[in-house]
């Protein structure tokens, strides 16, 4: 996983509430067995006209069709972002695509854990912010934001500054770049112990 | 591990994730042991292949189980040749893994096969006081039996495949209680449609729901398993409901359950899980059944529900500016009006079937609506078993026969059309009554327009060609309007 430190990026406005990640990536993505490539998938359906004669082309109303917001690494959306499948496609799409973070005012429980575990910082910003955000970022021309995971902070060139909560245990995943695996079997021996005394318990098993 | 009786009140949450605490590190997650691990084709191969990759094994192989479901045709002959080559693919690949890491598969064509959260409970896999894990947010279905069971990503699959556990922060507690008598026609999933609708689809995110009350304590085990099963499209971390002489019922001579003094023991166990008297809930919600109608969504996200007798919602008449947005660009995508009747609302297509609503008792609930008449002659409409065993018995009771008769297609169990990764999709713009859990725009195919609702509904849906509110069926069905 990269290592996240402080990134001053553009950053592109999606004022959708509700974003699920049936539409940040779609199901027909999900049949590939690689864990890579996903980025030119990421909001499939939306980028594409949907009817027309132009059916299947770029939408260019779509926030990330247009050309001011290319090579933004930052994503502004609304509230509960990334509901629903646990898919952690959704989250290799974003990473793939080139997003380091996402601000929003809440965000789904599963997709939090696995936005996490592929180096995507996730800010919770209140309802009022993500809005003057969504604002300055559709309206102001090269609007980038820096994100400092060290400061916890979210700042801009027109004096918006922000703090944000995030757990210091993820906090510190996040900037050293760690592998969970390795983290939990650092804890081995305390397993090896429980898993004897639980495997006596019976109803704990899967298979009587 | 404190199997030991506690003195301090407690609620099934708790009791369940501190019988799993393998070591709470100081300032970081706790980890905690899974019992049982359920993997499908569609969010386990790069897992196994970061196993291969880092030089991993799997810990512990007798407490995982592995189907496929998401991807397989509901056609019999395509399901030994599938045609889309990604699909096949991806299901060899789980084939492989399973048989190198040494994880039993319920295969196409094995008795066991079938939606993961069905096969579990059927089997007597899933059982109370467990923790389970599958690569799928519907995993919350097991909670139906006391376990506390949730959906992962597939990093977090390769942690359970590596380690057995997983770090977790623990979720905060909140108890709904459906209190009183359902009223006759109403039934599980509109319970569940009613407390999304009513505490939204973030309503509880970071918290594990317990559904409590006498309302809920009257449904069967199929009925708990579709309440819990969409507690995630509240947001929630997981569903649970304590169990009681239903739940033992439902498990007792189940394949995979204890047996003779085992299964003793194990209820005596069992029995300690329910909530103690006083327990603390970090929030609660009483909901009276009473006030229940049957529920149909009909925006873009499964908290837009009404009951079946109002009708589409003004956008105008919302809380704030996002909301109306939303419910603007719902509208938009549905092709729908504010103020028009849910029961004007026509359908092209009607799905029975999903890990919501595809178990046996669904399936009985449907057919004793469609008996004796006829799918209207513009819908189509199918059936979907949950799995290999519930379309036997279905079988068996002849309820094949009434679908088939009254114009359904019957077909081979799997995921289907709930979210359209095999070849059973919505066309652009087809509009679609289905027992599923999901309603997102293009969730069952691009363009495809999803109205939840249960089985009876569906059913009643696809014979008269538009909603219809089913607690009236007898009158309804007796007119010659249904063809």
């Amino acid at each position: 996983m990269e290592p996240f430190k402080t990134i001053t990026s553009l950053a592109a406005p999606l004022d959708r509430v509700n974003v699920d990640t049936d539409q940040i990536i779609p199901k027909q993505f999900l049949k590939r067995i690689e864990r890579s490539g996903y980025g030119e998938f990421l909001f499939f359906d939306w980028r594409r006209l949907q009817d027309g004669p132009a059916a299947g082309e770029p939408d260019p109303s779509f926030v990330l069709n247009d050309a001011k917001y290319k090579g933004a690494k930052i994503l502004i959306a609304g509230k509960n972002f990334g509901c629903g499948s646990s898919r952690e496609h959704a989250a290799w799409a974003l990473s793939d695509f080139g997003f380091r973070a996402v601000i929003a005012p809440t965000f789904a429980d599963i997709f939090f854990s696995n936005a996490g575990k592929n180096g995507i910082v996730l800010i919770k910003l209140s309802e009022e912010d993500v809005a003057l955000l969504l604002d300055r970022a559709a309206k102001t021309p090269n609007y980038q934001l820096t994100v400092s995971l060290e400061n916890q902070t979210v700042s801009d060139a027109q004096g918006f500054h922000a703090t944000f909560e995030i757990d210091p245990f993820r906090k510190y995943c996040l900037i050293e770049g760690l592998d969970d695996i390795g983290l939990t079997l650092r804890h081995a021996a305390d397993l090896d112990k429980f898993e004897t005394a639980h495997d006596q318990q019976h109803w704990f098993q899967p298979r009587a | 591990m404190s199997n030991t009786p506690q003195n301090s009140s407690k609620t099934l949450f708790e009791k369940v994730w501190e019988q799993h605490v393998v070591v709470e590190p100081k300032g970081e997650p706790t980890i905690l042991y899974i019992d049982l691990h359920l993997l499908h084709e569609v969010t386990s191969p790069q897992a196994f292949e970061g196993l291969r990759l880092t030089g991993r094994t799997v810990r512990r192989p007798d407490r995982c189980i592995a189907t496929v479901d998401h991807n397989v045709p509901t056609l019999l002959a395509e399901r030994f040749n599938i045609l889309d080559q990604i699909a096949a693919k991806q299901i060899s690949t789980l084939r492989e893994n399973c048989k190198e890491f040494g994880v039993e598969l319920y295969d196409i064509g094995s008795r066991e096969q079938g939606i993961v959260h069905v096969i579990g409970p059927e089997l007597g896999i899933t059982k109370p006081g467990m923790t389970i894990v599958c690569g799928d947010s519907h995993t919350s279905t097991h909670g139906a039996f006391g376990a506390l069971a949730f959906g992962i990503g597939t990093s977090e699959v390769e942690h359970v495949l590596a380690t057995q556990t997983l770090p977790q922060d623990k979720p905060k507690t909140f108890r709904i209680a459906v209190e009183g008598e359902l009223p006759k026609g109403v039934t599980a999933k509109d319970i569940v449609l009613a407390i999304i609708g009513k505490i939204g689809t973030d309503g509880a995110t970071g918290h594990v729901i317990e559904f409590a009350g006498s309302a809920i304590r009257g449904l069967s085990m199929e009925g708990r398993m579709t309440v819990c099963n969409m507690s995630i499209e509240a947001g929630a971390r997981a569903g649970m409901i304590a169990p009681d002489e239903t739940t033992y019922a439902y498990l007792k001579g189940r394949r995979f359950s204890p047996k003779g003094a085992e299964w003793d023991a194990a209820v005596a166990a069992w029995s300690q899980l329910p909530s103690d008297p006083g327990a603390k809930f970090d929030r609660e919600l009483i909901i009276d059944a009473a006030t229940l109608a049957p529920y149909v969504s009909w925006g873009t996200s499964p908290g837009m529900v009404a009951p079946i007798t109002s009708s589409v919602p003004d956008p105008a008449a919302t809380q704030n500016e996002s909301e109306r947005r939303a419910f603007e660009r719902a509208l938009e995508y549905m092709d729908l009006k504010a103020g028009t009747l849910l029961e004007d609302i026509a359908v092209d297509r009607v799905f029975i079937g999903s890990c919501t609503n595809s178990r046996i008792e669904d399936l009985r609930a449907a057919a004793g609506i469609a008996k004796g008449h006829h799918v209207s002659t513009h819908v189509s409409a199918m059936v979907v078993p949950g799995s290999q065993a519930v379309k036997d018995q279905a079988e068996k009771e002849g309820l094949d026969l009434v679908f088939k008769a009254a114009g359904f297609d019957w077909r081979e169990p799997g995921c289907s059309m709930c979210l359209g990764m095999n070849p059973d999709i919505l066309s652009p713009g087809e509009r679609c009554a289905s027992t599923s859990n999901r309603n997102f725009e293009g969730r069952q195919g691009r363009g495809g327009r999803t109205h939840l609702v249960s089985p009876e509904m569906a059913a009643a849906a696809a014979i008269t060609g538009h909603f219809v509110d089913v607690r009236n069926w007898a009158a309804i069905s007796a007119t010659a309007e249904v063809n």
